[in-house]
């Protein structure tokens, strides 16, 4: 192999190294910083410690405020809640847009595609009068709510794109003996995307697991009602940092689930975004 | 043509099937239609819920002057008190110009370096390595989309933070190079707040551009590689060509996305420092409406800034789907009325 061509092999490499470094360099110092006393850039200075760890057992950050184990609950709930509202009422729609026949059938899909295109600061304003008037304001309900509405018209895209992919012949087949539309798509069709359907799952918790903006505007403060991130952030506010050790362990724990996923799911997260991006054939 | 089957002996007379086509074609058609529009219902509901009325409720807002000094006493929604008071505020505004060339320069500037060009460009080298590594890079990449945007500042904060807590600064500083050890999202704050965003924004473009290179078909590749041509020759006349569509499709989207996202940028620099260093059009409305330090948010004043917004998104989406030839993706069900 002559000088040229290795250097040809290597190139991509080397620029390819050089650009995950940033993110390298910001994991490292969450995990580094989360075991040590204190770090001055990436090293640890004052010995490694797991104090910073206590936050399990109790709060680090003063009377008033809730366990670490309610805050997690209640993102999970959340998360949860609105993973299976975002698969059901998505599949439900996807699959009336790729099968069924109806009027109004192009302006649901031109809808839910400029849906997609609104500003969510846009949103926000208005969505406040709407769960005022509903009373679901600082209420983990609404804020789940809110999260389900948002994920709809990327949810709905993905559902009918796998739809649009299954062939035709078992549903016929189903239909003819007489099954219902409803228990068409419950029984024949579903279990054929499931492969669509864990990846819709898997990107709607960690979308709803991370979120921070929703429940911030629409809980007050990091009280009984707080998410994950919305706790994490009323540590970093305008007053001086409280304890970098233990805002960065709690960052870390934050980061489990995604972990999971990312170890477990790989090509599945992938190619979600290349398969809801291409929309229905 | 279930009457046939029957007829012939291959159908159960009691299915449905039969039944329903023993009903006449108006209501077999509504039939239809209901199955339809309940299988539509519940998304339909919460797109009502919280797309439809929000924004209706935002326009009107816009044409008052609601805030929390007047929440209670003032009826927003009768015509009387409507004026487009706010609207002239906006264009009056001192700063909003320089929101307006913040918002222009950070879309163009991070769509170029980052959304389109690192993603273009991160696709095109991950097609030329080997396939695990490809794998690995690009999962990598994918990570700043998977973190919780807390966490993720959180990094960017202390990448930038004066020494010796810095990273960068652990360094710059022995090196003698940058603000000698101060803040570094303080000395150059577009650089970060363009960073941060790109890398998480980068991410899309760069899985769409992967799976549009892997489609191509091989026999190009080979031939051109027969023909003698180098891997860059390769690049600018057979795959970047073959990748127009998906490119058009990267470049819309992220535009729209750039436009509207701001949470990145609240939680780096809120939009400073200083006075409207960085602050862009969406951070803007959120922070007249909802986000008033002194708890004076105004809702009304937010609301037409954020009503702009919007009419620029919509215009662009209108667009896009007209340049994507929108009809056809839209593809007629095949199973025929039963």
């Amino acid at each position: 192999m002559t000088r040229r061509e290795k250097l040809g092999i290597a190139t991509p490499y080397v620029i390819l190294i050089i650009s995950i470094v940033p993110i390298f360099v910001g994991y490292a110092w969450l995990v580094i910083n989360s075991f040590s006393v204190r770090t001055e850039g990436l090293v640890p200075v004052g010995g490694l410690t797991l104090e910073n760890w206590r936050f399990l057992v109790e709060t680090p950050f003063g009377r008033g405020y809730p366990s670490i184990w309610r805050v997690t609950f209640n993102t999970f709930l959340v998360a949860t809640f609105m993973t299976v509202l975002v698969v059901f009422v998505s599949s439900l729609a996807g699959y009336a847009l790729s099968r069924l026949k109806f009027s109004g059938r192009k302006s649901f899909l031109s809808l839910t595609l400029i849906l997609h295109a609104f500003p969510s600061v846009t949103l926000l304003i208005g969505i406040f009068f709407v769960l005022q008037a509903l009373g679901l304001y600082n209420n983990l309900f609404g804020v789940g709510l809110v999260m389900i509405g948002f994920e709809l018209p990327f949810g709905i895209w993905l559902m009918k794109g796998f739809f649009d992919n299954v062939s035709w012949d078992m549903e016929r087949a189903a239909l003819i003996d007489g099954a219902s539309r409803l228990r068409v798509w419950w029984q024949i069709i579903l279990p054929t995307i499931k492969p669509g359907i864990a990846a819709l799952a898997i990107f709607a918790f960690i979308s709803g697991w991370n979120a921070w903006l929703v429940p911030r505007t629409f809980t007050i403060g990091a009280g009984q009602q707080a998410t994950l991130s919305v706790y994490l952030q009323n540590f970093q506010g305008d007053t001086t940092m409280v304890q970098w050790g233990a805002v960065t362990a709690v960052g870390l724990f934050q980061l489990i689930p995604v972990a999971i996923f990312f170890i477990f799911t790989q090509d599945l997260l992938l190619n979600i975004y290349a398969g809801g991006a291409k929309g229905g054939t | 043509m279930a009457d046939d089957r029957l007829a012939r002996g291959g159908l159960d007379p009691l299915s449905p099937l039969v039944e329903a086509s023993k009903l006449s074609v108006p209501i077999r058609r509504l039939r239809n239609r209901l199955e339809a529009y309940g299988f539509l219902a519940p998304a339909g509901g919460l797109v009502l819920l919280f797309f439809i009325i929000p924004v209706l409720t935002l326009f009107i807002l816009s044409l008052s002057d609601l805030k929390s000094a007047n929440i209670t006493s003032l009826e927003w929604w009768l015509p009387a008190n409507w004026s487009l008071a706010n609207y002239a505020r906006i264009f009056g505004n001192r700063f909003f110009p320089k929101i307006l060339g913040n918002t222009a320069f950070y879309v163009v500037t991070t769509l170029i370096l980052f959304n389109f060009g690192s993603a273009l460009l991160i696709a095109v080298l991950t097609s030329l390595i080997e396939r695990r590594a490809a794998f690995f890079f690009r999962l990598i990449w994918l990570l700043p989309r998977l973190t919780p945007v807390v966490i993720y500042i959180l990094m960017w904060t202390r990448i930038a933070s004066r020494a010796p807590h810095g990273i960068l600064n652990q360094l710059l500083v022995p090196l003698g190079l940058g603000p000698g050890g101060g803040d570094l999202i303080q000395a150059s704050p577009w650089a970060f707040v363009i960073l941060a965003n790109g890398l998480i924004g980068a991410s899309l473009g760069m899985v769409i551009f992967s799976s549009a290179i892997e489609s191509i078909p091989k026999d190009y590749l080979r031939a051109s590689k027969v023909d003698g041509a180098s891997t860059l020759q390769t690049i600018r006349y057979i795959t970047l060509p073959m990748i127009r569509w998906p490119i058009l499709f990267v470049i819309t989207y992220q535009t729209l996305s750039l436009l509207t996202s701001f949470e990145q940028i609240l939680l780096l620099t809120d939009g400073g420092p200083g006075l409207f260093t960085t602050e862009v059009w969406s951070l803007q409305a959120f922070h007249r409406a909802l986000s008033n330090a002194a708890g004076n948010n105004l809702w009304g004043y937010g609301s037409a800034w954020a009503v702009i917004l919007v009419v620029i998104g919509v215009a662009a989406a209108v667009i896009y789907m007209r340049v994507f030839r929108f009809d056809d993706l839209v593809q007629e069900p095949k199973i025929d009325v039963l």
